[in-house]
């Protein structure tokens, strides 16, 4: 489903241009966690179809999408509109994405501007000459199943026409959040952690080093890898920081205490401090991680950052390969790999293998067991006769109905 | 009152009961059944014990209602043990006869016993008794005493009963800590069919069957000697278990539905049939297919006897049972389960019941004591062998510190 990118055009060593595009309203107010110095050098877009939506971004360009049969309204969250919308106007999308090298494209899908869209930009900016990835979204559980049906529909034609794709469903972050927690402290932690991403791969690509983990090394992570990601950021300081930032990430909600990290195919691995950072806390980190990955391909990243003095951060993007056949569409489960990185600053010093494609892992799935209660003899020690557990009552065993 | 060298006391720490029957040992080496004791056992499952405090309390009981009973203290006693740990197996021990004139002497015989005891168990096993079978010279079957006849090969089979060491050992210490001595321990299989079996029976073939509160075990004898025994963790408790699990009822009730409704077969009374089942003020909570019940109940049976039907199978022994099938422990006493067995093992079966001694018939008559009986039993026939096997080791020295010989 994914043509190889010609990388060529990606020059490593110089600072590629970069375009981020905010699709629909969550896309659009995702682009303001962005308009930070850090990202300055990246070209910010916001695009929609809703007018207030556009307004109320503080965006330099913003493209609207607009024909008389919305009204202005919207595409009252349709995706198909939104699909068609973009298509009729593919042409200025096309040329906002002219001169780029990489392409992000945020959104949350779901609705209809976000999901109806991005495949389409996704799809003008591949056109336009540039490695797309695309940080998205997916609806909470509790916003029901249309939103989540267009989510994975939407996904699955992203990840035909992007690149890359990282997806974070949102209810995950439900883990991060207690019972306290506002709408918009959530929606804020969902987009942090999006832009932690992007962040991630911005410094990627904006501070090269000696050697360092290439955009298509990223990219290649997360192409055809879409089962549930794993993404997670931990910080940690003084003396003991190395052992502190194992156990954080262990521990980590998102990483449901390393099991994701095990269950995944392919982990990216970045680490920043400062200059005192030493080869054995790095060696320390990647033995633990390494540990929990099984057969995982692990890419690891390391940068120096004088602002990070003292203190080590590690961001982890785990990636899954999906076992579902891709053609169903609406079934599949979603979620690209993802990147890593944390914060600013210098070298990126990459080990482990390169992008080159997993080779198919067979992986045994365990069906689980229907649980009969073994009442008084739940606690002892089963009696086994012939793989039989006699402790199991016999009707059960065969079989024999009762009624 | 009584000298201290005839009261026999048998032990049985079930999962169900504790049972102690004390036995007096009269002078031409019979046994009379003088006293029993018995308590609901609570800290024991699936044969072992679980919660060694109040096995402990329930022993106690148990040995002062006994002592009680037969008027006499109790010191020693034989101590039966069981649990799924319990394996036994067929062994056959080699010894070529080297002396000039090729005859067989006593060391021959001690040498192929223990040739035939040199066996590999797991680490943590050990053997509870090693059975004699019969001789073999030179390839002839069914030698019962070789010495002085000539051949050059001496063979022995033996019927090796081992469990797993702690297990048992748990069970001694228990009893130790209430200040009685363990003369021996016995596997509770065997003291059962000791208690069933008359002699005749033994010879001709027969099955034992002693389903107890949470382990069955069976033992065959044929040619009168053992031939197999086993036991399979699984018991009265299970039947209680897959009643509450079937029925949906609290175990307390699925034990008492079991006692007065339960059947090892299907009744034609029961098709359709329901009973209500009412809470303590008389108020009917549910109502509980009979037919159900004693389908599961049948079911369990049923399992639990084409389990052991298998195995004789494979043992090769299911056509030496002539004298049929012997039930007994609590287990036994379901309705029905003779009919069931008769038809799973296609042949005669009767419910057991301590024929083999003498004394209270109310205890003689309940199949729950058969194995304690045969405890006591068991140790009338060590006591009775003691002098026996001393004037041998005078003869000449048959006597070998771990033999287990039983007397037919």
């Amino acid at each position: 489903m994914e043509t190889e990118q010609p990388n060529s055009q990606l020059e490593m060593s110089a600072t590629p241009a970069v375009k981020i595009f905010g699709v629909g309203n969550a896309g659009v107010s995702l682009l303001a966690a962005l308009a930070v110095p850090e990202f300055a050098a990246a070209h910010l877009i916001a695009v929609n179809t809703d007018a207030p939506s556009l307004a109320a971004s503080a965006a330099p360009v913003k493209i609207q999408l607009e024909n008389k049969l919305l009204r202005g309204l919207g595409t009252g969250g349709d995706p198909d509109r939104g699909r068609a919308l973009a298509e009729e106007q593919f042409s200025t999308l096309k040329s906002a994405c002219e001169g780029a090298n990489i392409v992000f494209i945020l959104a949350g899908l779901g609705g209809g501007a976000g999901s109806g869209i991005s495949p389409v930009l996704a799809k003008a900016a591949r056109e336009a000459g540039a490695v797309v990835l695309a940080f998205v979204t997916l609806p909470f559980d509790c916003e029901g199943n249309r939103r989540e049906a267009q989510a994975q529909q939407s996904l699955e034609h992203l990840k035909a026409a992007a690149d890359g794709v990282i997806c974070l469903p949102s209810q995950k972050v439900f883990k991060l959040i207690d019972e306290n927690t506002s709408v918009c402290d959530t929606f804020r932690v969902i987009g942090g952690l999006l832009v932690e991403g992007v962040r991630g791969v911005w410094q990627l690509l904006a501070r090269p080093g000696l050697i360092q983990v290439h955009f298509v090394d990223v990219c290649a992570l997360v192409r055809d890898r879409h089962a549930e990601n794993g993404f997670a950021f931990v910080e940690a300081g003084g003396p003991g920081r190395a052992r502190e930032v194992v156990e954080k990430l262990l521990a980590h909600p998102l990483l449901d205490e390393g099991r994701v990290l095990a269950e995944s195919d392919a982990v990216l691995v970045s680490l920043t401090s400062g200059k005192d950072l030493t080869m054995a806390e790095v060696n320390r980190v990647m033995e633990q991680l390494k540990r929990q990955c099984g057969h995982a391909q692990v890419i690891m990243g390391a940068a120096i950052d004088a602002a990070f003095t003292n203190r080590l951060c590690v961001t982890v993007i785990a990636a899954k390969q999906n076992i579902t056949p891709k053609s169903a569409a609406t079934r599949t489960e979603t979620h690209g790999g993802n990147i890593s990185s944390t914060s600013q600053r210098d070298t990126v010093v990459t080990r482990g293998t390169r992008t080159r494609k997993a080779k198919e892992k067979l992986f045994q799935p365990q069906l689980p067991l229907a649980i009969i209660s073994k009442g008084r003899f739940d606690k002892s020690e089963p009696t086994l006769h012939n793989g039989e557990d006699l402790d199991i009552p016999t009707f059960l065993r065969r079989g024999v109905p009762l009624n | 009152m009584f000298d201290d060298a005839n009261i026999i006391v048998g032990l049985e720490i079930g999962t169900s009961k504790i049972c102690v029957v004390v036995g007096e040992q009269n002078a031409d080496g019979g046994v009379n059944i003088i006293g029993l004791g018995q308590s609901r056992s609570r800290g024991v499952r699936k044969g072992a014990i679980i919660n060694t405090e109040q096995v402990e309390e329930d022993l106690r009981s148990a040995v002062a209602e006994a002592e009680q009973m037969a008027d006499v203290e109790i010191r020693s006693v034989y101590l039966g043990v069981s649990g799924g740990h319990i394996r036994g197996f067929n062994n056959r021990g080699v010894h070529p006869v080297v002396s000039a004139d090729r005859e067989i002497s006593e060391d021959d015989v001690a040498d192929v016993v223990k040739n035939a005891k040199a066996i590999n168990l797991p680490a943590e096993n050990m053997v509870i008794h090693a059975v004699r079978q019969h001789f073999l010279v030179d390839g002839h079957d069914g030698v019962t005493q070789p010495v002085g006849m000539l051949g050059s090969r001496l063979e022995v089979d033996m019927h090796v009963i081992h469990g797993n060491a702690n297990q048992m050992q748990n069970a001694i210490r228990l009893v130790k800590g209430t200040q009685l001595e363990v003369n021996e321990i016995v596997f509770n299989g065997m003291a059962a069919s000791l208690a069933l079996l008359t002699g005749e029976q033994k010879e001709l073939g027969a099955l034992v069957i002693d389903i107890g509160g949470g382990t069955t075990e069976y033992v065959v004898h044929s040619d009168g000697v053992i031939r197999h025994a086993g036991v399979l963790a699984v018991g009265g408790d299970h039947v209680s278990n897959d009643l509450a699990y079937g029925l949906k009822v609290p175990l307390s009730r699925a034990e008492k539905l079991k006692l007065e409704h339960g059947s090892a077969i299907v009744t034609e009374a029961a098709k359709g049939q329901t009973l209500s089942i009412t809470n303590e003020l008389g108020l009917e909570l549910r109502r509980v297919n009979v037919e159900h019940l004693q389908r599961i109940m049948s079911l369990r049976h049923e399992e639990i006897f084409q389990l052991i039907a298998q195995e004789l199978d494979r043992a090769g022994l299911t056509d030496y049972l002539r004298a049929g099938v012997f039930l007994c422990g609590g287990g036994s006493r379901v309705p029905g389960l003779v009919p069931l067995a008769e038809n799973t093992f296609q042949m005669n079966v009767t419910p057991g019941h301590a024929s083999a001694i003498s004394g209270l018939t109310t205890a003689l008559d309940q199949p729950e004591f058969a194995a304690a009986i045969g405890l006591v039993k068991y140790g009338s026939l060590r006591n009775r062998q003691r002098p026996t096997a001393r004037s041998l080791a005078t003869l000449g020295g048959l006597t070998d510190v771990f033999r287990r010989i039983l007397p037919r």
